[in-house]
This record gives C-alpha cells, sequence and structure tokens, in this order.
C-alpha cells in the first residue's frame, strides 16, 4: 500500500536549534511589538511631559510594582498581591460555580429539546443584559466584604454564555450523525454520550476561554462597587483616588496578569481535553 | 414457501412513499415499488436525482416509513429489522467521529450495542485488516484520504455482522481511480462475508461491474422500471471491465434509463 503510506506526511525529528529558530520566529514579531510598546509609552510621557494621573511611565509603575513584590517575597504582607489572590479566589469560584451550573442546566435540559427550547430565548436575552448592574444588590445579600457577593456576580455572568454554548454544541449535530446513531437502534443517553456530548465540547471549551475572562473582569467590577481593602478592585480605586497612579497602574497589571493566565489555562485544558480538534491540528 | 421466505432479504409490494401527503408540496416519492432481494446478492439502485433511490434505501433502513405497501425485512418489518441490527449503512460522506481514533469508530456500533470490551477490540482489528487499514488503527479520520475514511465507514458498519449492507452513493465523492479501486475492495469483502449488498449509485458501469441485478428507477414518481440480470463472470476482475458482455450490459441500463425518459 505503497501510495497510503505516500499520502500521509512523513515523520522527520526535527533538531533542537531548527525547533529554536522555528518557536523564534514565530513569537519574535509578538515580543517585538510588545517592547515597541512600552518604549514608545516610556518616551512618549517623558517627551510630551503627559502628567501622571493621566498616564504614569511604565518605568515607574514597574518600581511600584517591584517594591510591592519585595515586600511580598520577604514576607512582609503586600497588599496587591493580597489582593491579586483575594480577587482570583473570587474569580474562580464564580467560574466554577457558573460553568458548572451552565453546563448542568443544558445537559438536563437536552434531554428534553421542548425545555431548552422554550428556555433559549430567554437565556439569549439574560446574556445581553448587563448582568454587572446588580452588583450592588448581591452586595446587599451576602455582605459588602463577604467574597460570595463578587463569586455571585461571576457566576451568573458566566452562567449564561456557557448554558447556551452548551445547549447549542449538544443540538447542533449533524443529521448524518444521529442517522447513523438511529441505524444503530441507539437509545437516547447512548447518543448523549457517545454524539451529542462530544459534540458540544468544543462549544463547551469556548464558552469556557469567554468564560475565564469574562470572570476576572467580572470580580474587577464587582468590587469596584465596595469589598474589603485587599482586593483589587478596591486596591485600584482607592489608590487612583489617593493620587497614587503609579500603584494603582500595578492593579491594572496584576488583573490583566490574572486575566491572561486563567484564559491560559483553560486554552491549555482544552488542548488537552480534544487534541483531535481542527485548531490544533499540525500543519504539514 | 417458508424456506423461500427465509432466503429473501428484502421482499416489497406495491410500496409507496408520498412527502407532504394533501398538501401543496405533495411529492410523490415511489410509486408501486415491488422488488424480492435473496440472501447474498448485490443489488445496485440507479436511476437520475429524484427518482427516489436514496428513499428506497432509507425505507428498508427505516429512516423513514413507508406510506403504504408491505415492506419486509428479513421477515420482519423494518422498524423490528432495525432494533435487531440487521443492517449495516454507509452514506456518501464517510461520517466518522472527528474525536475517536479510526479503531475507535469501527468500535462504535459494538459499544452501542453492549459487546464486552475484549470482543470490540479483536473484532474491530479484525474489520480494518478486511478494509486492509489495520496499520493505520490509532490515526484520527482527518489523518486519512476520502477514500481511505470510507474505508473505515465500510468497516464499521461490518463490524457488528449484520446480513445486510445498505449503501448510499458511497464512493460518490471519491474521484475515478478511487472509486475503481474501492469496487474492486468492495466486491472481495463481498465475497468473503456472503452479505447481502443494496449500492445506491448514479455511474453506469459501477452498476452493472459490482452488481448481480441492476435496478433502474426514473423520476417523477419514483419507480422501477427494470431489473437488468447481470451475467458476468465471477470473480470480476480487472479485465471484467474490458469483456464485450460489459459493454453491452451498460448499453442496455442506458437505454433503459433513456426510454423511460421518454428520450
Amino acid at each position: 500500500m505503497a501510495e497510503i503510506s505516500a499520502s500521509l506526511p512523513a515523520f522527520t525529528p526535527k533538531s533542537r536549534a531548527q525547533r529554536l529558530r522555528e518557536a523564534l520566529r514565530y513569537y519574535l514579531p509578538t515580543v517585538l511589538v510588545a517592547f515597541s510598546v512600552l518604549v514608545i509609552w516610556e518616551l512618549a510621557v517623558r517627551v510630551l511631559n503627559i502628567q501622571q494621573f493621566l498616564l504614569p511611565r511604565p518605568s515607574a509603575i514597574f518600581e511600584a510594582w517591584f517594591e510591592e513584590f519585595q515586600t511580598f517575597i520577604s514576607g512582609g504582607g503586600s497588599i496587591l498581591f493580597q489582593a491579586s489572590g483575594a480577587t482570583l479566589y473570587s474569580a474562580i469560584g464564580g467560574f466554577l460555580l457558573g460553568c458548572g451550573a451552565g453546563v448542568f442546566v443544558a445537559l438536563a435540559t437536552a434531554r428534553w429539546t421542548i425545555i431548552s427550547e422554550a428556555m433559549m430565548p430567554f437565556a439569549i436575552a439574560a446574556n445581553s443584559v448587563p448582568i454587572i448592574a446588580f452588583a450592588p444588590v448581591t452586595n446587599n445579600w451576602f455582605g459588602l466584604t463577604n467574597p460570595a457577593s463578587k463569586m455571585a456576580i461571576v457566576a451568573v455572568i458566566v452562567f449564561f454564555p456557557t448554558m447556551i454554548n452548551t445547549v447549542r454544541g449538544l443540538t447542533m449535530v449533524e443529521p448524518r450523525q444521529l442517522e447513523l446513531m438511529q441505524s444503530y437502534a441507539a437509545r437516547p443517553w447512548k447518543i448523549l454520550r457517545a454524539l451529542r456530548i462530544p459534540n458540544a465540547l468544543p462549544y463547551i471549551l469556548s464558552a469556557l476561554r469567554v468564560a475565564s475572562a469574562l470572570s476576572v473582569i467580572g470580580a474587577v467590577v464587582a468590587e469596584f462597587f465596595g469589598g474589603p481593602r485587599a482586593t483589587l478592585g478596591v486596591y485600584i480605586t482607592q489608590e487612583a483616588a489617593g493620587f497614587n497612579f503609579a500603584r494603582a497602574w500595578t492593579g491594572i497589571i496584576m488583573a490583566s496578569a490574572i486575566g491572561i493566565s486563567f484564559y491560559v489555562v483553560v486554552l491549555l485544558v482544552e488542548r488537552w481535553a480534544m487534541p483531535w480538534h481542527v485548531s490544533f491540528r499540525k500543519k504539514s | 414457501m417458508a424456506e423461500q421466505n427465509a432466503a429473501q432479504v428484502i421482499l416489497a409490494r406495491n410500496v409507496n412513499k408520498i412527502f407532504n401527503p394533501g398538501s401543496d408540496e405533495q411529492v410523490i416519492a415511489l410509486q408501486d415499488i415491488n422488488l424480492t432481494v435473496k440472501q447474498g446478492e448485490f443489488i445496485s439502485l440507479i436511476g437520475p436525482s429524484g427518482c427516489g433511490k436514496s428513499t428506497l434505501l432509507r425505507l428498508i433502513a427505516d429512516l423513514i416509513t413507508p406510506t403504504n405497501g408491505e415492506l419486509k425485512i428479513n421477515d420482519k418489518t423494518p422498524h423490528q429489522a432495525r432494533l435487531d441490527r440487521d443492517y449495516g449503512m454507509v452514506f456518501q460522506a464517510a461520517t466518522l467521529y472527528d474525536w475517536r481514533t479510526v479503531i475507535k469508530n469501527v468500535q462504535l456500533p459494538l459499544e452501542i450495542m453492549g459487546y464486552p470490551a475484549h470482543v470490540r477490540k479483536t473484532r474491530a482489528q479484525e474489520m480494518l485488516d478486511l478494509v486492509e487499514l489495520g496499520k493505520f488503527a490509532k490515526h484520527y479520520p482527518w489523518q486519512l484520504s476520502g477514500g481511505m475514511q470510507q474505508r473505515v465507514a465500510i468497516a464499521r458498519a461490518l463490524a457488528f455482522e449484520p446480513s445486510l449492507l445498505l449503501m448510499d452513493e458511497p464512493f460518490g465523492a471519491l474521484d475515478e481511480f478511487t472509486r475503481e479501486r474501492m469496487n474492486m475492495e468492495l466486491l472481495r469483502i463481498w465475497t468473503r462475508t456472503g452479505i447481502t449488498v443494496i449500492f445506491v449509485t448514479h455511474s453506469i458501469p459501477e452498476a452493472v461491474f459490482l452488481s448481480s441485478r441492476v435496478v433502474v428507477m426514473t423520476p417523477r414518481p419514483g419507480r422501477i422500471t427494470q431489473v437488468v440480470d447481470v451475467d458476468l463472470p465471477y470473480p470480476r476482475v480487472f479485465e471484467t471491465r474490458e469483456l464485450p458482455r460489459y459493454f453491452e450490459l451498460i448499453t442496455t441500463v442506458r437505454e433503459h434509463l433513456r426510454e423511460a425518459h421518454g428520450g
């Protein structure tokens, strides 16, 4: 079967130097762009003499951050790092609660298509409501300093996109695939397990990626409405109010770092859970 | 009479299929279909689009139900035959599951039907060897060519040893060379397993080369106009396509198709 083997990409192990060169070619443009943005920012602030409350220098932000970092590693109790931990806790807690509930409700209703079809318009409507506006309400429900008040907001924010996408993934199955199952006289729950759930996996994981970013945004904004001193939302507002703009920016940077890391973690889970998916296929 | 019935895999008597009956969009997809298929036959359904050949296949598969008439599969209703897993189906697209490796795809029906794990494994490997893809068990479907994917689909349809193989234009999307190779492969499998095959196609040479009988169908309304016995010798080999009788039969089928069109 020579012609068959010939149709498959030949596998040749790459040398270390070759792989390094490829990685460099892949990441170098990104690194260069990031570096240039920082340099232009620094120069613009210095040359144009921009007021620090409008935009502090990157170097000043880094100095402020490094100071906090030093107190943190020397065990001195850095409020910035404490705040980051607290916000991360709210974001992850809300993410797990909301996404878990979203997937669960979708699975429960997928069995009865009529129910999920009846629910979808409401879910889509709820998805376009600015749920963050309820933050003052949940603050009242659970208490301003209780992390549960932030988690609740995050959970509600991520619930709807997760549920909607999961229902879509469970129902948008190719008709031929369903007929194949029918030809095996497969029972509904076997169809769910062998076809609908794997079919929904890409939908669920792309919802989780969106939810990972939303959860950090939700947690920080919910904290803007009030919360314990050691949370990023409160930290940023208070430092900005106290004219410590470089310090306020360190809070923003930490929030961004948390958001990006969370996103990357979900992306890695996605790769691990569905190595077969079209977006991860190696180009040949 | 009972003995005769036992060998009859398909029996259709005055079968009609009307879509949207009574409405403005009423379509008579099949009219007065009479057909008997014996065990071990290779039957091709051929005709232009809209002649109801796929509809007839889907009636046999119990994916749709006849409007009236009698249809029996292995002496049972099509519904019972489906529940008994009497047939394996191959579609025009391979319809493999992207998230399963080749061997896991072949195991799918066995999983659904509750075969124990060790049986699933050995049976699936046997079937892959049968379609000569034994070495590709751990590959994913997208790593295979179209022809190879379709062979996996055939292996999957045969995995639970059904007595009937239903194929809906299985090689329609393949290029001519791959299609000819697949035809040889299918004949080899048919000879080895003794399975009854119902094969929908719109290629006259393909139908003649493969079949023991060619069922010629015409559209509006979908009817069987002629059944042509193919008396080409077995085994059918590459040289079969060069026999004068092969060309005669192709001409016969083509003329039946044209007659029915009123041309």
